[in-house]
């Protein structure tokens, strides 16, 4: 879900590089799902939010680090397999290390998967030669029987090699001491040149003196002329930012580049062949270091990952069990929701009436006291009561699920799917994230490489109702459809509502991503690999502390901010009467009718609405206009809110219109915002805002008509 | 020995990859995850839908699908 500040703030709005270059920058590069993130928790105390799956780091973090006295700028840059910019994360990667200019570069590895990862080193190490390996996740490899010579790998590599288990922050130290000495210079790196076949070798040294004179040393030209050869337009063009010309357009590159292609040609070596042998002289080199080095001392190290597998994955229980875990989550949500929730609203509105108290024997005027505490102060207790229990519990529990390695089991189970709705199945991922915020979720789509498919992922991530929208939902089931079950039996049926509204988020996914993919977003689904990790055991304490103060506070605090100026807004439209009316009565009115037809009425739309900034003022604006105009003035229960809302006409086709509308309806600012940002379009935004608006007008107004037909509902 | 396409290995078996037809984006991605001529490939796990399904590639669990697992000629024990 990578909900943090980082993603779902303005850092998703703006994830462009500003460094301090008061300090030495070292930049953190690795594969993804290898532990980079958790290097940089534990060295900047920095919250970055990391999870079990590949993909997480979706923008660069930075933090601020201190070693000796010295302050160091780390630079946390999104996973990647490789340099050779495939996808906009690659490309971020490579931008960074090639003219970020970081002091060094610390290239995270999987110590289970270590030829995998080398790859990424090797890369690393032909543009620069500040470079500090971390063999990550030891205990994982120990505990699987995988030895590896640290020692040895360092001599086949010619750079550093430091030994880690950052999750306990075993070797960090060590990390940064070797990293601080590669940087001062007093220890020299000598990294291993990879041995291109001799045709290719050969070119490159027809190549590389007239690049080397233009470059003057600022960039590897042993490197760049290779990418000459093997045309990388991306890089090119990130070159020509970076020195402002051309270097296609040098006469001298010219010459000698065509000459070389035409050696190149001679020799049959051109197009995919080229790139081939290019390629696995790399792999090759990862290969040969890793069998001189990595021991493993059970071949059947994967075994217990492939039993979980037989079972999360298998053609019968893996769909079942997929949907029991989320009920189960939905189930412990609710039911430990309950009593905080009910707790938390009698305390806030014990204080209320302290707080009119307070201002009587202050003889405030009564505006003011409207104003504050009618307005501000019971929208807000509204949102803490109604909000911060679920999500205090769904968070970790989802955080759970995520560290455990479980999500891309989801997405393997899904990707048929996908495939049929011609999407790719990497949106299961994203989906996921937007259980979290839909706002992160559209961040994520960055995982998903074709530009069609990312698309389609960003513009269906908002039928997963994001947590903003989790406890309206809670609410209102437990109000309108679990209330007249007893004991456990009420729990359950909540579950299975919920379970049920989100099913039908899913199935809308798959519906509108097939219906765009046959109308607007015509395509045939693109290449897809998808890695499923081995399992980890998830850090139980720290998952807490984290999702609940990386998350949840940080949510609910978005939600209070919101939620304060929407209570005074509300309370002012309710007090100022023009002709003899409300202004909220005024609006509320005019909205009715379309509300009506949609089974809702004009308070719900409009609460829709004012909840634009913030899906999860929407629950309490309506109570606030409800009680505004009159019926009940007092409500001291949490669930003589029922009775508010049938006072005000609700019933049980109002109940599910609400949570349809709820699940179908334009994304928060926040997420358009981000749409904006990540699609650079104001077209696709557009359409992203539309296509669940249209839906759930469509859903909503058939029920309604349907049901009135029917006679089964007025 | 014989000749094959990756989509045709069985849960359980292994195959060396002897070409990969794929080209563009593809191509790239199989070369990303270390596949290239001569790697061994053990077919792990068939997702609950027949497709896609999960290979170990140089250490890694990677899932592929029929489409793209098609396009890389295996030679198979």
């Amino acid at each position: 879900m990578g909900l943090t500040a980082e993603s779902t703030g303005r850092g998703a709005i703006d994830s462009n590089l500003l460094i301090d270059r008061g300090s030495k920058v070292i930049a953190l590069a690795g594969n993804p799902n290898v532990g980079k993130s958790t290097v940089f928790n534990e060295l900047t105390g920095l919250n970055q939010h990391t999870g079990n799956w590949p993909g997480k780091t979706v923008t660069n973090a930075q933090g601020k680090y201190i070693h000796n006295g010295t302050e160091y700028v780390l630079v946390d840059l999104p996973g990647t397999y490789s340099l050779m910019a495939h996808s906009t994360e690659e490309e971020v990667a490579r931008d960074f290390i090639c003219f970020g200019n970081p002091d060094a570069v610390i290239v995270v590895c999987d110590a289970t998967c270590l030829e995998r990862n080398l790859n990424l080193v090797l890369q690393t190490i032909e543009i620069t030669d500040k470079v500090v390996v971390c063999v990550n996740l030891l205990d994982e490899a120990k505990k699987k029987h995988i030895a590896i010579d640290l020692k040895r790998l360092s001599r086949s590599l010619g750079v550093p090699v430091i030994g880690t288990s950052a999750r306990t922050g075993k070797g960090l130290n060590q990390l940064m001491a070797k990293t601080e000495s590669i940087m001062e210079g007093s220890e020299k790196n000598a990294p291993v040149s990879i041995r291109y076949p001799v045709q290719i070798e050969t070119a490159i040294q027809m190549v590389e003196p007239s690049v080397s004179k233009v470059l003057n040393g600022r960039l590897n030209s042993r490197w760049i002329a290779l990418k000459l050869l093997d045309p990388d337009e991306s890089l090119l063009h990130s070159v020509g930012l970076f020195f402002g010309f051309n270097l296609l357009e040098n006469p001298e590159i010219q010459t000698a580049l065509q000459q070389a292609e035409e050696y190149l040609k001679g020799e049959g070596i051109q197009g995919d062949r080229l790139k081939d042998r290019i390629v696995a002289g790399i792999v090759l080199k990862a290969e040969e270091v890793c069998l001189d080095s990595v021991y493993f001392e059970n071949e059947n190290y994967h075994h217990r990952d492939r039993k979980i597998d037989k079972i999360l994955t298998d053609k019968w229980t893996g769909i079942p069990i997929m949907i029991l875990l989320l009920a189960l989550v939905f189930w412990i949500t609710i039911t430990g929701a309950n009593y905080p929730s009910q707790l938390l609203s009698d305390g806030l509105f014990w204080f209320q009436d302290r707080l009119t108290d307070f201002f009587h024997w202050m003889n405030a005027p009564e505006w003011l006291h409207g104003v504050l505490v009618l307005g501000m102060y019971r929208v807000l207790a509204w949102v803490v009561a109604v909000m911060l229990p679920p999500m205090a519990i769904f968070f970790p529990l989802f955080t759970l699920l995520e560290d455990l390695g479980y999500l891309p089991r989801v997405a393997f189970n899904l990707d048929k799917y996908f495939k049929k709705a011609k999407a790719c199945g990497k949106q299961a991922l994203t989906m996921c994230m937007g259980f979290g915020c839909n706002a992160a979720g559209i961040v994520g789509c960055r995982i998903i490489d074709s530009p069609r498919e990312r698309l389609i992922a960003i513009i269906t991530n908002n039928f997963v109702p994001c947590n903003g929208r989790f406890p309206t939902l809670i609410a209102i089931i437990s109000m309108f459809f679990a209330g007249m079950f007893a004991g456990p039996a009420q729990s359950i049926v909540s579950t299975l509502l919920l379970t049920g509204v989100i099913l039908l988020g899913i199935f809308m996914t798959f519906l509108v991503s097939r219906l765009l993919s046959a109308t607007i977003l015509k395509g045939i689904p693109s290449s897809f690999t998808l890695e499923l990790p081995p399992y980890r055991r998830p850090q139980i304490g720290k998952v807490i502390v984290r999702s609940i103060f990386d998350r949840t506070l940080f949510v609910l605090g978005r939600a209070v901010a919101v939620a304060a100026p929407a209570g005074i807004v509300i309370w002012l439209m309710a007090n100022t009467f023009v002709g003899g009316a409300s202004l909220l009565a005024h609006c509320a009115a005019f909205l009715d009718p379309f509300g009506r037809l949609l089974g809702m009425d004009g308070v719900i739309l409009i609460a829709f609405l004012l909840g634009f900034p913030a899906n999860e003022i929407v629950v309490p604006i309506i109570i606030m206009a409800y009680m505004a105009t009159g019926s009940i003035l007092e409500i001291d229960h949490f669930m003589q809110l029922k009775e508010l809302l049938v006072a005000n006409g609700w019933t049980w086709l109002t109940a599910v219109c609400t949570m349809l509308f709820s699940l179908m309806h334009w994304p928060c600012s926040t997420t358009c915002l981000t749409i904006r940002k990540e699609t650079q379009s104001t077209r696709w935004t557009l359409i992203s805002f539309l296509v669940p608006t249209i839906t759930g007008i469509l859903v909503c107004g058939t029920i309604a008509f349907a049901a009135r037909l029917f006679g089964i509902a007025a | 020995m014989y000749q094959s396409t990756l989509n045709n290995i069985s849960e359980g078996e292994t195959a060396k990859v002897s070409q990969l037809l794929s080209t563009g984006a593809m191509r790239r991605r199989m070369l990303d995850i270390g596949l290239i001529e001569g790697t061994d490939i053990e077919c792990l796990k068939r997702s609950p839908g027949g497709d896609p399904v999960a290979y170990l590639i140089r250490g890694a669990v990677i899932a592929l699908r029929s489409e793209d697992s098609s396009q890389i000629l295996v030679e198979c024990c």
